[in-house]
C-alpha cells in the first residue's frame, strides 16, 4: 500500500465491566486499516462485536463500554486522545455515519431540512444563503426526488429508503473522507437494498472516500467491498481480499457461514453451523470457534492460534488453514421433502379482500369521500395438503396481512376462507371454535415479542396441550418434552424462561408451541429474519424434516427470496396486495416470470462477488395500490401502454398451474427472464 | 387531524354529560330532597308540600334534569339549600380562590419539576440525581397534612415570616390572600414537583439512549445543542400528559391542604357542602370538576398532538 492508512486501528480491546467486578471484553486486539478509496467489510453475527467496531473508530463508545487497551488513530492522532470539541469536528465532518435504521436515527421532531441544516452549519463554511442550496443539492446528489419537498417532511413521513438516503446526504454535508456504515440496508427491501448500495459504490469512487461497511450480510459486503474482515466472538479469525474470503475462505467459520446462506440458484437446504458464539466475556482458552468446529483438535482447545498468512492474500487465525478446504460449502444437500401435487387442498382462499381503514362512527355524517382501494385484493388460492406455500414481496406487499387474516386476527372485507374440508373459517378468531383455532397456528417473526417472558417453556407449551387436549400433569410434561425432542432441544429446557434462550432456541421454541397444537396449517410470518444466517439455516433444516414427518401444511412469508426458493413447494408473488404470479417454486424462479418478480430475482445480492444486481425498475415509493389498471404500473419497466393504466390484467396460464398476471403475452415474457 | 379533534372533543361533551346524568341519578336516590334540606325541622305537612310546589319538584325526574342540566349550562346552579344565596356567585368565588393558588403552586412548580427531572436525567446515577431522585420520594411519601404541618411549624411558628392558616373571607379580592397562601402553594408544589420530575427524568434517559441523540452526536453536535434542539423536545411530550392531570388535580379541590390551611377554595366548599347536605352545592361542584378534568385533558391531547409531528401528520408512512 503506497499511502498511508487514513484510519489505523491497533490492538483495540472494548469490554464492559461484569458483575463480578471483572472487565469482560467484546472486542479483543483488533487491527483495522482502511486508506483512502478503500472499502473494507466488516462481516460477523450477532453479538461478533462489529457494530462497537465500527463506533470506536469515531471514538465513540456506547453507554457502558471501556476502552481497555489499543488505539484508534485518525489523520495521525488517537481518537480516544482527543478533546470534546475536535471530535465534534471530526464526527459528522471528516468521518461520517451511515446508521443502520435512519428511521431512529433521525430526530422525529425536527424536519429534514433543519436536520440537514445543522450538518452544514457544524461542518461546512458557507454564506448563510448558501445552506439551502447546498441541502437541495446535496439531496439531489442521492437520487432523491423532489427534494425541495423532502426538506420540509419529518423523518416519518419518509419511506425506510428515503429515510436511508437522507442519512446519507447528512454524512455527505460534512465532505468526508471516510464513512463508516453500520449495516447501511438492512430492513430495507430488496430493490432498495440494490438502489442504495449502487448510490454508495458511485459515491465512493466519485469522491475517493474510505468505507467501512458493517453487516451480517455478505451479500453487501460481496457487493461493494475490496476487502473483508471477518469477526468469531470479538476477534479477528479472518482478514484477506473480497474474491478470496467468499470464494475460497482460510477459516472454517467463514467457510460455515457462507454454507448457511440460501442461494437463488440452488434449490437446496443451506448447511447449518451448529453451536452458538460464546458468550462475551466467557472463560476462552484456544481457539474461540473450537466447539463448532469439525476440524477441532486438543491444541485448537488448549492454545489461542495466532493470525498466519494462507492461501491468495488472507490472513487467518487457525492451526489448518489449509484443511479447511474439507469443509463443504456447498448447499447441505438434504433431500428437499416435497408434497404431491394431487393432493386434497387444506385451504382455500376465494376472492378475499382486506382492508384496513374501517369507516368511523364520525364518518356517516361526514361528506362521503371516495375510499381507497383495499389494502390486499382478489386473492384466490388454493394450498393442497403438505405443502409449502411461499408468499414473498416487499414491505406494504400486504403478505403477513393475509396470514393474519387467514388467523382470524383481521376479518376480511369479501371473500371466504375455507378449509379442506369445506368448513368455512369463521373470519373472527373470537368466534372460531377450540377445533378450528387448533387446526391453524402461527409463528411470529420476533420470538422475543411472541413469548411471555414470565413463562417457562414448560407453561409456554403446556397452554395449547391444555386448551386443545385437556392433558394434564406429568401427561402434559411428558408431551412437552417430546414436543422439544421435535424442534431439537432437550427437555432440560422445561424450565427455563425465554430469556434464558439464544434467538435460535427461541424461535424453536415458538415452532414446538405451534406443533403442540398438530395443526393442520402452520402460518410463518418472516420467522427466520430476526435470526443469524447459520441460525437460520437450523431452523429452515428444522421446517424440512416437520414438513416430512408430519405432513404439516405451512404458509411461508418471507422478503428474502432465497429463504422462499430454499424452502417452499410453490411461490405467490405479491404486489402491493395483488397477487403478480403463483406457481411451482422452479417455475416462477425461471422465465417466463411475471416483471415484477424479474425486478425482485434481479436485485437480489448473492455472496459472489462476482455478481452485480441488475437494477429495472425504481425502488418503491407508493404506499397505496392504483385504483384502476394493473398494481405495478407505476414502476415497471416493461409497461405495455395505456391498457396497464386502465385494466386490470388477465391471468395467463403456463405449464403446471405456473400463472402470471400480465398484459405482456407468455412468449414474450420468456424473452426477458432472468439473466 | 382535524376529525381527531372533533372526536375528542365530541368524546369531551359525552363524559360530562354522563357525569352530569350520574351526580342527578344520585341526588335523586338520597333519601330526601331539597325541601327537606331547607325546612329541617319542619320539613313534613303543609309546608313542605308547598315548598315542593314553590321549588318544582313534584315534575317528573326527566323534566327536572332536562331544567337543572340547561341552567347548569349558562352557569345558574340554582340556590344553595339555605334557600338564599346564589350558588354560582359562592361557587364562583371557590372557584377563582382555588385557581389563585393552583396558578400559585403551577407558576413554580412546573418550570422547577422540568427543571429538576432534565437535571436528574442528563446526569443520572450520579449524586445530583440521588439527591433529586431521594427528595421527589421523599416528598411524595410524607401526607400532605403532615407536610403542612411541618411547614407551619417552621415558617408561621418559629420564623414567624407568614401567617399559619388563613383568615381572609372567600369574596376578598385576590391581593388579600398574599401572603397568606403562600404555605399552601409551597406544599402542593412539593407534591406535583415529584411526580412530574420523575417522569421527566425517565423520560430523558430514554431519549437520551436512542439511536437518534447517538446518531447527533456522531454528527458532531456539540452536547448542549444535541439536549435543547434534539433531546428536550421529544422528552418533554410525554411530560404534557402528566402536567395535565396535575394541573385537573389542583384545579379540582385540594381538599386535605385546603382544610388545613382554611384555606376559601373549592376543595373546602365541597366538605362544608357535604356536611351540611347542601345537595345543590355538592351538584354545582361535583360538574365543575368532572368539566375541568375533561377540559384540561382535552388541552393536553391538543397540545400533544400540536408538539408531536408524528401524530400531526397527514401523510402518515406505514411501518
Amino acid at each position: 500500500m503506497a499511502n498511508p492508512p487514513l484510519i489505523d486501528i491497533q490492538g483495540l480491546s472494548i469490554g464492559f465491566l461484569g458483575r463480578s467486578g471483572a472487565m469482560l471484553p467484546v472486542l479483543h486486539a483488533i487491527d483495522l486499516r482502511v486508506c483512502r478509496g478503500e472499502s473494507i467489510g466488516i462481516v460477523g453475527e450477532s453479538g461478533s462485536g462489529k457494530s462497537t467496531l465500527a463506533l470506536a473508530a469515531m471514538g465513540y463508545l456506547k453507554h457502558g463500554l471501556k476502552k481497555i487497551s489499543g488505539e484508534v488513530i485518525y489523520n495521525g492522532a488517537d481518537m480516544f486522545a482527543r478533546s470534546t470539541g475536535e471530535l465534534a469536528r471530526i464526527r459528522g465532518g471528516q468521518l461520517g455515519l451511515i446508521p443502520q435504521n435512519s428511521g431512529q436515527a433521525l430526530t422525529p421532531t425536527l424536519r429534514i431540512g433543519r436536520q440537514l441544516h445543522e450538518a452544514l452549519r457544524l461542518h461546512c463554511a458557507l454564506p448563510d444563503g448558501g445552506h439551502e442550496a447546498r441541502a437541495i443539492d446535496l439531496l439531489t446528489q442521492v437520487r432523491l426526488p423532489d427534494p425541495a419537498v423532502i426538506l420540509r417532511r419529518y423523518p416519518h413521513e419518509l419511506s425506510g429508503g428515503q429515510q436511508q438516503r437522507v442519512a446519507i446526504a447528512m454524512a455527505l454535508a460534512g465532505e468526508p473522507d471516510a464513512l463508516l456504515l453500520d449495516e447501511p440496508t438492512t430492513g430495507l427491501d430488496v430493490t432498495t437494498q440494490a438502489h442504495i448500495l449502487e448510490l454508495l459504490r458511485d459515491l465512493a469512487r466519485t469522491r475517493n472516500m474510505a468505507m467501512v461497511y458493517v453487516s451480517h450480510d455478505l451479500g453487501v459486503i460481496a457487493r461493494v467491498c475490496d476487502r473483508v474482515q471477518v469477526l468469531y466472538a470479538g476477534e479477528t479469525v479472518l482478514e484477506g481480499p473480497v474474491q478470496a474470503v467468499l470464494k475460497t475462505p482460510a477459516h472454517p467459520y467463514a467457510r460455515g457461514l457462507l454454507a448457511s446462506i440460501p442461494r437463488l440458484g440452488d434449490r437446496s437446504l443451506p448447511r447449518a453451523l451448529e453451536g452458538r458464539p460464546p458468550a462475551p466475556g466467557s472463560d476462552r482458552t484456544g481457539c474461540a470457534f473450537a466447539p463448532r468446529c469439525a476440524l477441532a483438535t486438543d491444541q485448537c482447545r488448549t492454545i489461542r492460534p495466532p493470525m498466519v498468512t494462507g492461501e491468495a492474500g488472507q490472513e487467518t487465525r487457525c492451526f489448518y488453514p489449509e484443511q479447511t478446504t474439507r469443509i463443504d460449502m456447498t448447499g447441505s444437500g438434504a433431500p428437499l421433502s416435497c408434497c404431491m401435487a394431487d393432493n386434497p387442498a387444506a385451504l382455500s382462499l376465494n376472492r378475499v379482500a382486506i382492508r384496513y381503514d374501517r369507516p368511523g362512527a364520525l364518518a356517516r355524517f361526514l361528506p362521503a369521500r371516495p375510499r381507497p382501494p383495499a389494502t390486499v385484493d382478489d386473492i384466490t388460492l388454493t394450498i393442497t395438503q403438505g405443502e409449502t406455500l411461499g408468499l414473498v414481496g416487499e414491505s406494504g406487499s400486504g403478505k403477513s396481512t393475509i396470514l393474519k387474516t387467514i388467523a382470524g386476527l383481521l376479518p376480511p372485507a369479501e371473500g371466504t376462507i375455507t378449509l379442506g374440508d369445506g368448513t368455512a373459517l369463521t373470519p373472527r378468531v373470537e368466534q372460531r371454535r377450540p377445533e378450528q383455532l387448533r387446526r391453524i397456528q402461527m409463528v411470529f417473526q420476533n420470538p422475543d415479542e411472541s413469548l411471555n417472558p414470565r413463562q417457562t417453556v414448560a407453561d409456554i407449551l403446556g397452554q395449547p396441550l391444555r386448551l386443545y387436549f385437556g392433558l394434564k400433569g406429568a401427561e402434559r410434561h411428558q408431551r412437552a418434552a417430546a414436543l422439544l425432542e421435535t424442534v431439537r432441544l432437550g427437555a432440560h429446557y422445561l424450565d427455563r424462561r425465554p430469556g434464558q434462550l439464544s434467538g435460535g432456541e427461541k424461535q424453536r421454541v415458538a415452532i414446538a408451541r405451534a406443533f403442540a397444537a398438530t395443526p393442520d396449517i402452520v402460518l410463518c410470518d418472516e420467522i427466520t429474519s430476526a435470526l443469524d444466517v447459520s441460525v437460520q439455516a437450523a431452523v429452515l433444516e428444522l421446517l424440512n424434516d416437520l414438513k416430512a414427518r408430519h405432513q404439516t401444511t405451512f404458509i411461508f412469508v418471507s422478503h428474502d427470496l432465497t429463504v422462499v426458493r430454499a424452502l417452499s413447494d410453490r411461490v405467490a408473488v405479491l404486489y402491493q396486495g395483488r397477487l403478480c404470479e403463483i406457481g411451482a417454486s422452479a417455475a416462477v424462479y425461471a422465465a417466463p416470470s411475471h416483471p415484477y418478480t424479474e425486478v425482485l430475482l434481479n436485485a437480489v445480492l448473492e455472496p459472489d462477488p462476482d455478481h452485480a444486481p441488475r437494477l429495472l425498475a425504481e425502488d418503491a415509493t407508493d404506499l397505496s395500490p392504483p385504483a384502476r389498471g394493473c398494481p405495478f404500473q407505476r414502476r415497471c419497466p416493461v409497461k405495455c401502454g395505456s391498457i396497464c393504466d386502465t385494466d386490470i390484467p388477465p391471468w395467463q396460464k403456463a405449464a403446471d398451474g405456473h400463472a402470471i398476471r400480465c398484459h405482456i403475452p407468455l412468449k414474450d415474457l420468456a424473452k426477458t427472464g432472468p439473466a | 387531524m382535524i376529525q381527531l379533534l372533533l372526536r375528542r372533543l365530541a368524546l369531551g361533551f359525552v363524559t360530562v354529560w354522563l357525569v352530569s346524568v350520574i351526580i342527578f341519578l344520585g341526588v335523586e336516590a338520597l333519601p330526601g330532597d331539597a325541601c327537606t334540606a331547607v325546612l329541617e325541622r319542619d320539613a313534613h305537612g303543609e309546608a313542605l308540600a308547598k315548598c315542593r310546589v314553590d321549588m318544582g319538584l313534584n315534575a317528573p325526574a326527566l323534566a327536572r334534569y332536562v331544567d337543572w342540566a340547561g341552567a347548569a349550562l349558562t352557569g345558574d346552579f340554582g340556590v344553595s339549600a339555605n334557600g338564599q344565596d346564589s350558588i354560582s356567585q359562592i361557587v364562583g368565588y371557590r372557584v377563582r380562590n382555588s385557581l389563585l393558588l393552583a396558578a400559585g403552586a403551577l407558576s413554580v412548580g412546573i418550570p422547577l419539576s422540568l427543571l429538576l427531572g432534565v437535571v436528574a436525567g442528563l446526569w443520572r446515577d450520579t449524586w445530583v440525581d440521588i439527591l433529586f431522585s431521594a427528595g421527589a420520594i421523599f416528598a411524595m411519601t410524607i401526607p400532605e397534612f403532615v407536610a403542612a404541618t411541618i411547614l407551619i411549624l417552621i415558617f408561621a411558628i418559629w420564623l414567624g415570616w407568614v401567617p399559619a392558616i388563613v383568615l381572609t373571607p372567600a369574596d376578598a379580592p385576590p391581593l388579600d390572600f398574599f401572603p397568606e397562601f403562600v404555605l399552601a402553594a409551597v406544599v402542593l408544589t412539593m407534591i406535583m414537583i415529584a411526580h412530574i420530575m420523575r417522569m421527566v427524568r425517565s423520560s430523558v434517559i430514554e431519549v437520551m439512549a436512542s439511536d437518534y441523540i447517538q446518531m447527533a452526536t456522531l454528527k458532531g453536535v456539540p452536547y448542549w445543542q444535541i439536549v435543547f434542539r434534539h433531546a428536550l423536545p421529544n422528552a418533554l411530550l410525554p411530560a404534557i400528559n402528566v402536567i395535565a392531570l396535575t394541573v385537573a388535580w389542583l384545579l379540582g379541590g385540594v381538599v386535605v391542604v385546603e382544610v388545613v390551611f382554611n384555606y376559601p377554595g373549592l376543595g373546602r366548599l365541597l366538605i362544608d357542602a357535604i356536611s351540611d347536605r347542601d345537595l345543590p352545592v355538592v351538584q354545582a361542584i361535583t360538574m365543575i370538576v368532572a368539566a375541568t378534568y375533561v377540559g384540561v385533558n382535552l388541552v393536553a391531547d391538543i397540545l400533544g398532538l400540536v408538539l408531536n409531528p408524528r401524530l400531526r401528520s397527514h401523510h402518515m408512512s406505514r411501518g
